[in-house]
């Protein structure tokens, strides 16, 4: 019998012994067997190499060697994320037979702290959406609701996390797309602040905006996952040598006399109700538990959608012209090699992956890098210092994460603008490179899951998580789990 | 002052120009992309130009988040063999990657 299906539960549990972790191994592969043909959160599956991992941790512990601090516990991968020798598609027909020959390090890092890795999660192509509609191999599907999408573009390790199919999952935020997934999918999502994670052998989409964290049931286990994965890497010269705290023990600090800014932006024209009385609600128990709420103004929030899509599209760009049929991936033949270049790349990238590079290499052509380029990254100036004067008053940022709950699948794929106003609120952490958490504080009348972002300086994930933890202990929506199987 | 203004017009996406701009991306597209890029583009640069309406005189623009970059010492590491390099590519010729010809012979004779 497994113990409770959490990062603590289990580490616990195989630690001492209740368990092993061929029987985790075995009850992960179980549930995916069972619950994911209907969510379809998984593109690739470990196989046999997730019971090896659990066999050399069970025979780590019988042979007396100390056990890494995930020892036993699974952790899904988002596919962007490379895994050597394990098929690494990035939601892309590109790399649809693409067989990484290192692997990323956070995965290093995961092995190394004996965690188990059942498999790479579903995903928007390039990490380019916000629903997980724009993957090559179909749509992810939200376990509260098979008919909504779970938001993205990191939703399949939110669905694989939300439906238990595996405690804890890594994905990836360039404007969201960890917060808003787990926002939609009721589960806690991490962003951490830009260079606290190392990026090497992530995929990469917007070199300025990509970070790595992770997705859990609760915000401990997240704190956990993320003491393992954090720290510099003199692989990735953007992660910083900046010394980590104690993420465990700072969930379960008190927020007592906490200072807790409010937005006024963030409570606008286009928040549901529902998703704005619940985020109020939580706000109202934080008070009740010693914080002090302050309204503050980031007056260039508006701004936050247009300078982030010409920035994350021009860095698309430069990014994805390494997908030419040569050294890796998809090829399509030709006769000259230019023509190569453009069928492959029409052929392995959907809509709007093309749809953004044409942005992005229109943004930075001759005669418009001034225009947008260079106005966009000024704008993000502005967007960073309207944080940068905010965090002088308080200690946290709280808001909606998304101003809406899941969106039916297909509701917003005809319309890329509505989509990507879909990201208001995620859009301005990135841009500023500070913590962005998610953590799920209530449902709605029709049962979807509402999330509660809380946006704290660089390098304050401890602070994040701290009043995450406290929000979670007085939510309503802890413990609750979709009907799954 | 003038509020600072994107263009002195909006640029014109139009079929010529976003067959111009798939060139410089390498990007094959059919006709019925070509269209659908027509409008989607112009109507998300429509979007852009709100950036139009802030003041950025005198702001420097954003250039990196991480002031503390500590690059690793340029020291010899090991890397990826030659096998594990060429591993995944398409068309492995002769220990090198193999493309097709992007040079015209050159003419004898002149």
């Amino acid at each position: 019998m497994l113990p409770s299906f959490t990062v603590e539960g289990l580490a616990e549990s195989v630690r001492s012994g209740n368990v092993t972790a061929v029987e985790v191994a075995e009850a992960v592969i179980a549930r995916i067997d069972a619950r994911d043909p209907t969510l379809h959160s998984f593109l690739t599956r470990a196989g046999d190499a997730l019971l090896d991992q659990a066999r050399a941790v069970d025979d780590k512990r019988a042979r007396g060697i100390p056990l890494g601090p995930l020892a036993g516990v699974p952790v899904a991968l988002k596919d962007a994320l490379s895994t050597r020798g394990l098929r690494t598609t990035c939601g892309s027909n590109i790399l649809e037979h693409y067989l990484p020959p290192y692997d990323a390090t956070v995965v290093t890092r995961l092995r190394e702290a004996d965690a188990l890795l059942p498999g790479k999660t579903n995903m928007d192509e390039f990490a380019m959406g916000s629903s997980t509609e724009h993957g090559a191999f179909g749509p992810a599907r939200n376990p509260w609701d098979r008919a909504r999408s779970p938001g993205g573009s990191s939703g399949g390790s939110a669905v694989a996390v939300a439906a238990r199919m595996t405690p804890a999952a890594l994905g990836s935020d360039t404007g969201g797309s960890i917060r808003q997934p787990a926002a939609l999918t009721g589960i806690v999502g991490l962003k951490p602040t830009y260079g606290r994670v190392s990026r090497y052998g992530l995929v990469a989409f917007a070199s300025s905006l990509d970070q790595i964290g992770p997705f859990a049931t609760n915000v401990r286990d997240a704190a956990r996952v993320l003491s393992v994965i954090a720290g510099h890497d003199p692989r990735d010269a953007t992660s910083r040598d900046e010394p980590l705290r104690d993420y465990a023990a700072a969930c379960g600090a008190s927020v007592r006399g906490l200072k807790i800014g409010v937005p006024d932006e963030y409570f606008s024209s286009g928040l549901d109700p529902e998703v704005e009385a619940s985020v109020r609600d939580a706000i109202g128990r934080l008070v009740a538990d010693g914080c002090v709420v302050k309204k503050l103004a980031l007056p260039h929030t508006a701004y936050a959608v247009a300078s982030y899509y010409v920035i994350a599209t021009a860095e698309a760009s430069s990014n994805l012209a390494r997908f030419d049929g040569v050294r890796y991936g998809l090829r399509v033949d030709a006769a000259r090699l230019g023509e190569m270049y453009g069928r492959t790349r029409d052929a392995g990238f959907g809509a709007e992956v093309k749809r953004r590079i044409l942005l992005g290499t229109f943004v930075l052509s001759a005669g418009y890098y001034d225009a947008y380029y260079l106005k966009a990254q000024k704008v993000r100036t502005l967007i960073a210092k309207d944080f940068d004067a905010a965090f002088a008053e308080v200690d946290a940022i709280v808001s909606p994460t998304s101003p809406t709950p899941a969106f039916l699948l297909g509701e917003k794929t005809g319309d890329p603008l509505a989509m990507y106003l879909n990201d208001v609120y995620t859009l301005p952490a990135s841009l500023a490179g500070i913590v962005g958490l998610s953590v799920p504080v209530a449902a709605t009348k029709s049962g979807l899951p509402v999330g509660f972002q809380i946006s704290t300086p660089h390098f304050r994930e401890d602070l994040a998580l701290t009043i995450g933890a406290a929000v979670e202990a007085t939510s309503p929506a802890t413990g609750a789990e979709p009907k799954v199987g | 002052m003038l509020p600072w203004r994107p263009m002195a017009e909006r640029p014109k996406i139009d079929r010529a120009r976003v067959e111009h701009v798939a060139r410089l991306a390498s990007l094959s597209l059919d006709a019925p992309e070509v269209d659908a890029m027509v409008a989607e583009l112009g109507r998300i640069l429509e979007y852009v130009e709100k950036l139009g309406e802030v003041d950025t005189d005198d702001v420097p623009p954003m250039t990196g988040l991480s002031a503390g970059t500590t690059l690793r010492p340029d020291e010899v590491q090991p890397g990826l063999s030659q096998a594990e390099a060429l591993g995944q590519a398409p068309r492995p010729s002769s220990g090198g990657f193999a493309v097709p010809r992007f040079l015209d012979a050159p003419k004898t004779g002149r």
